[in-house]
């Protein structure tokens, strides 16, 4: 049983001579109830991926599943119910004149749900903040918060598949740790299956069991955590990048000058 | 009495509101606390406000009646007994047909400002989020629209469908809102791609949802804003067809109309055309300050 | 060790509708050649702090020290006419975005060149030379082609390193960088830093680099204040900042998830308000 499939897919954008190939031949699977990570420098196709999944991106050929229904052009209710997305900025993934209340509630609706009130409250509830946040609007809010709030309206529709797209980035660390908290104790109530894009290989590491490394639109490998942390990749440019994100070595650059 | 005037006022500015009613209010209560602070703006308002009272009184207000001639008296100049700013060439009292003036301003200008920028905000919005075919055929009509000079299209309606202040009104949105389509198009193309559009389609909301419930929320107050800022224009184009006898036609007693009158005498009795040529100057003044001032409290890019 | 830079006592105050807010609250440090790291979470007034020493707060804020000496001098003294000469001339500052701070309609070399000849009376092919010489310091290959582009033509990477090359034409004492490599992918950041790093050593420049990642800082830097809530509340060595001692520094640290072994779950950071009302650390090198 996959969650997540994707067979040589292929995404670009424009047409003819301005052509740019986003992403290329792209294959993996995702298990039901995994945590899968996608990494990569900026431009090497790892949002765009996630963004053809739920149908933001215009091009692209090649087959993607979920739950074992390969998905058409057009992407159906049922798709939203089960899938749902966490995005990068919570500054700007938060309509700046809605309140929190008004935000979740068109969602559940949007979702036929009629018990509002209630089930407003348990997603307040269950990321963290309490029934006194619910009738500000973003401005009133810390980045932290606006994430929280932007998780509760991604669990709204009580998905089984949340993709996280570089999800504490914009955050200060302390944050981080607390949203990244959140989603691990989340996954385990809801059992969640996580696809995760980050650039930050740390992160990756303590939220995911399975990676995919991305250059220039392709996946060029894809490795368990546990071969991660152990640095023993097996292509070149995998190792490139972990030692580059380890962090900037004064023995290094004093060996070059 | 001020305890509970400074209770209500905290409760206001509370941030932790406890209501969808609190939230709104407070967020209603800020704007104007922020609106407040620009005293140009606060002029401009209550110039507007003395001109809807002046309107809403008329009958009250007015010394004389606005269509009553007086030949004995006619053209009689600034501060003659009765007549505190003169009378016109058939001896009607100007400040009376300045002060019922005021409703036919007001009219005209509430009718467009109500036309035009919705007119707009449609085709837009629509041109602008849906893209492809569909964007360019409207916006190559908005483009034919702008390409004309506004009065002599709005004189072409007029002729075709006959003077009078419904038609001068008409005439006149129709050849306003060719601007704020281009800045609601341009505003939905920003909007259209940002993450807040992408998180409601993900929830499965469909095109008519997003245009009217997520952006026109936000390109309402720049429309605001802009119509403001326009509104001496579109009086001064209801006065301008007034003077051109396209307008409002006589006795009534629109400002422009009166100018065109006046005109006449300018070079020996001068006050019969400039007094209604203040008030224009005067109301378009106050919107355009007023404009200003919405400027800074609605601009969605300020409001952190 | 002499001082480049000796702030004491720096204040930064916006005024708010409900009432004064304190960005910065008391900061004192000192500079000398070296490579200073200021760390610290979003609002906890680091940037402020660069901006105060350039006297870049715009009003209403207001800036207020017993003193800010850039070699002896006091810059609060100074002219807004002197300080404009002495941003850039001698004191100079990189963003955190080369996009926003390259005007988008000149070409790179002409940016250059404009800049070597506000601060220096040369003529043109002279400010030519130096511009092409910076590009080379800052390790970018083709300087001539580079000249000649565009902002929007030149990558992430490519676009801070020129605006360093930007801000060291006028040979500053002195420069401020504001997360400059935040927006940079790893590859490209550990190039820039290099390039810091050499120019620091090779013209005996002070850098105070502002970030907010402390693992950055500590294997960049020389020393490392750390800014709470407007305040120093702990300084140290670079290398020992991980045996740093003030638990809103440890918090920090532990927050992070780390790349060699496993966690269940992320230490979260318990927030103590008397941090925030303790005294700032003063400089103590």
């Amino acid at each position: 049983m996959s969650a997540l499939s994707f067979e040589d897919l292929n995404i670009w954008f424009g047409e003819g001579r301005d052509r740019v190939d986003a992403v290329k031949h792209a294959t993996f699977e995702v298990a039901r109830g995994e945590s899968f990570g996608l990494v990569g420098e900026s431009g090497s196709g790892k949002s765009t991926i996630m963004r053809a999944l739920t149908g933001l991106v215009p091009h692209c050929s090649g087959r993607m599943a979920v739950n074992d229904q390969p998905l058409g052009r057009k992407r159906d209710k049922t798709f939203y119910k089960t899938v749902q997305m966490v995005f990068q900025d919570p500054y700007a993934s938060l309509h700046p004149r809605q309140s929190v209340d008004q935000i979740l509630s068109e969602t559940l609706r949007l979702h036929g749900f009629r018990d509002i009130d209630p089930r407003i409250e348990k997603l307040l509830d269950d990321v963290g903040l309490g029934p006194a946040f619910r009738f500000r609007y973003p401005h009133q809010l810390s980045g932290g918060q606006r994430q929280r709030v932007a998780i509760a309206r991604a669990l709204a529709p009580e998905p089984s598949i949340l993709l996280l797209d570089e999800p504490t980035s914009a955050l200060d660390v302390s944050v981080q740790a607390e949203i990244l908290n959140l989603l691990t104790d989340l996954r385990a109530e809801h059992d969640l299956t996580f696809l995760m894009v980050s650039h930050d290989l740390a992160v990756v590491a303590h939220m995911c069991e399975r990676i995919a490394v991305m250059q220039a639109g392709e996946i060029v490998e894809v490795l368990s955590v546990e071969e991660m942390r152990a640095m023993t990749p097996s292509h070149p440019y995998t190792k490139q990048l972990l030692e580059a994100s380890l962090g900037y070595s004064r023995s290094e650059v004093e060996a070059v000058v | 009495m001020s305890d509970t005037q400074t209770g209500l006022r905290e409760w206001l500015l509370t941030d932790t509101p406890h209501s969808r009613l609190q939230a709104r209010l407070s967020a209603l209560y800020h704007g104007w606390l922020s609106f407040r602070s620009n005293s140009l703006a606060m002029f401009g308002l209550s110039i507007l406000v003395f001109l809807l009272l002046m309107a809403a009184f008329a009958p009250l207000i007015a010394p004389h009646d606005p269509f009553t001639q007086d030949l004995g008296n006619r053209l009689k100049p600034l501060g003659t007994e009765s007549h505190l700013l003169g009378t016109d060439s058939l001896g009607r009292d100007i400040l009376s047909r300045l002060i019922y003036g005021s409703r036919i301003t007001l009219y005209i200008v509430t009718l467009v400002a109500l036309i035009a920028p919705l007119a707009g905000l449609l085709v837009g919005t629509i041109a602008g989020y849906a893209g492809g075919w569909i964007d360019v055929a409207l916006m190559r009509i908005t483009d034919i629209f702008l390409a004309f000079p506004r009065l002599v299209l709005a004189l072409a309606f007029v002729a075709a469908l006959g003077a009078g202040i419904e038609n001068a009104v008409l005439a006149i949105s129709l050849t306003a809102w060719p601007p704020y389509a281009r800045i609601a198009r341009a505003e939905t193309l920003t909007i259209r791609n940002s993450d807040f559009i992408s998180a409601v389609r993900l929830q499965g909301a469909g095109p008519v949802r997003i245009i009217t419930k997520h952006i026109w929320p936000l390109c309402i107050s720049s429309l605001i804003v802009r119509v403001t800022l326009d509104m001496a224009g579109i009086i001064l184009a209801a006065a301008g067809l007034g003077f051109l006898g396209l307008g409002a036609q006589p006795p009534s007693p629109e400002w422009g109309a009166m100018i065109s009158e006046g005109r006449r005498f300018i070079l020996d009795h001068w006050w019969v055309a400039t007094v209604p040529g203040l008030a224009i100057f005067t109301v378009s003044l106050a919107f355009n300050l007023l404009g200003d001032g919405l400027r800074d409290v609605l601009d969605p890019k300020d409001s952190k | 060790m002499t001082e480049l830079l000796d702030v004491k006592n720096l204040w930064v105050r916006f005024p708010t509708r409900k009432g004064v807010f304190d960005a910065v609250r008391g900061v004192s440090f000192k500079l000398g050649r070296e490579r200073l790291g200021i760390v610290g979470e979003s609002g906890s007034g680091k940037s402020m702090t660069g901006r105060a020493i350039l006297r870049l707060i715009r009003a209403p804020g207001e800036v207020e020290a017993d003193y800010i000496k850039l070699d002896g001098e006091d810059l609060l003294s100074k002219s807004e006419a002197d300080m404009r000469k002495i941003r850039g001339d001698r004191i100079s500052m990189v963003m955190q975005d080369p996009k926003f701070s390259l005007n988008p309609v000149m070409t790179i070399g002409e940016q250059l060149m404009e800049a070597y000849r506000l601060h220096s009376k040369g003529g043109k092919a002279e400010a030519r030379k130096r511009a092409l010489e910076m590009l080379e310091a800052v390790s970018i290959r083709d300087p001539e082609r580079v000249m000649r582009a565009y902002p929007h033509e030149v990558s992430g990477g490519m676009g801070q390193r020129i605006m360093i090359a930007m801000m060291l034409i006028p040979d500053p004492d002195l420069l401020i960088a504001d997360e400059p490599t935040s927006a940079l992918d790893v590859s490209v950041q550990g190039q820039v830093l290099e390039i810091m790093d050499k120019l620091v050593r090779d013209r005996g420049m002070g850098l105070i680099f502002i970030s907010h990642d402390l693992n950055l800082v500590s294997q960049f830097c020389d020393r490392v204040l750390i800014m709470y809530a407007g305040r120093v509340v702990e300084t140290c060595d670079a290398d020992k900042l991980h045996e740093a001692k003030h638990p809103y520094t440890r918090g920090l640290l532990n927050s992070l998830p780390r790349f060699d072994a496993p966690q269940k779950r992320l230490e979260v950071l318990q927030r103590d308000p008397a941090w925030a009302e303790a005294e700032s650390v003063g400089p103590d090198a």
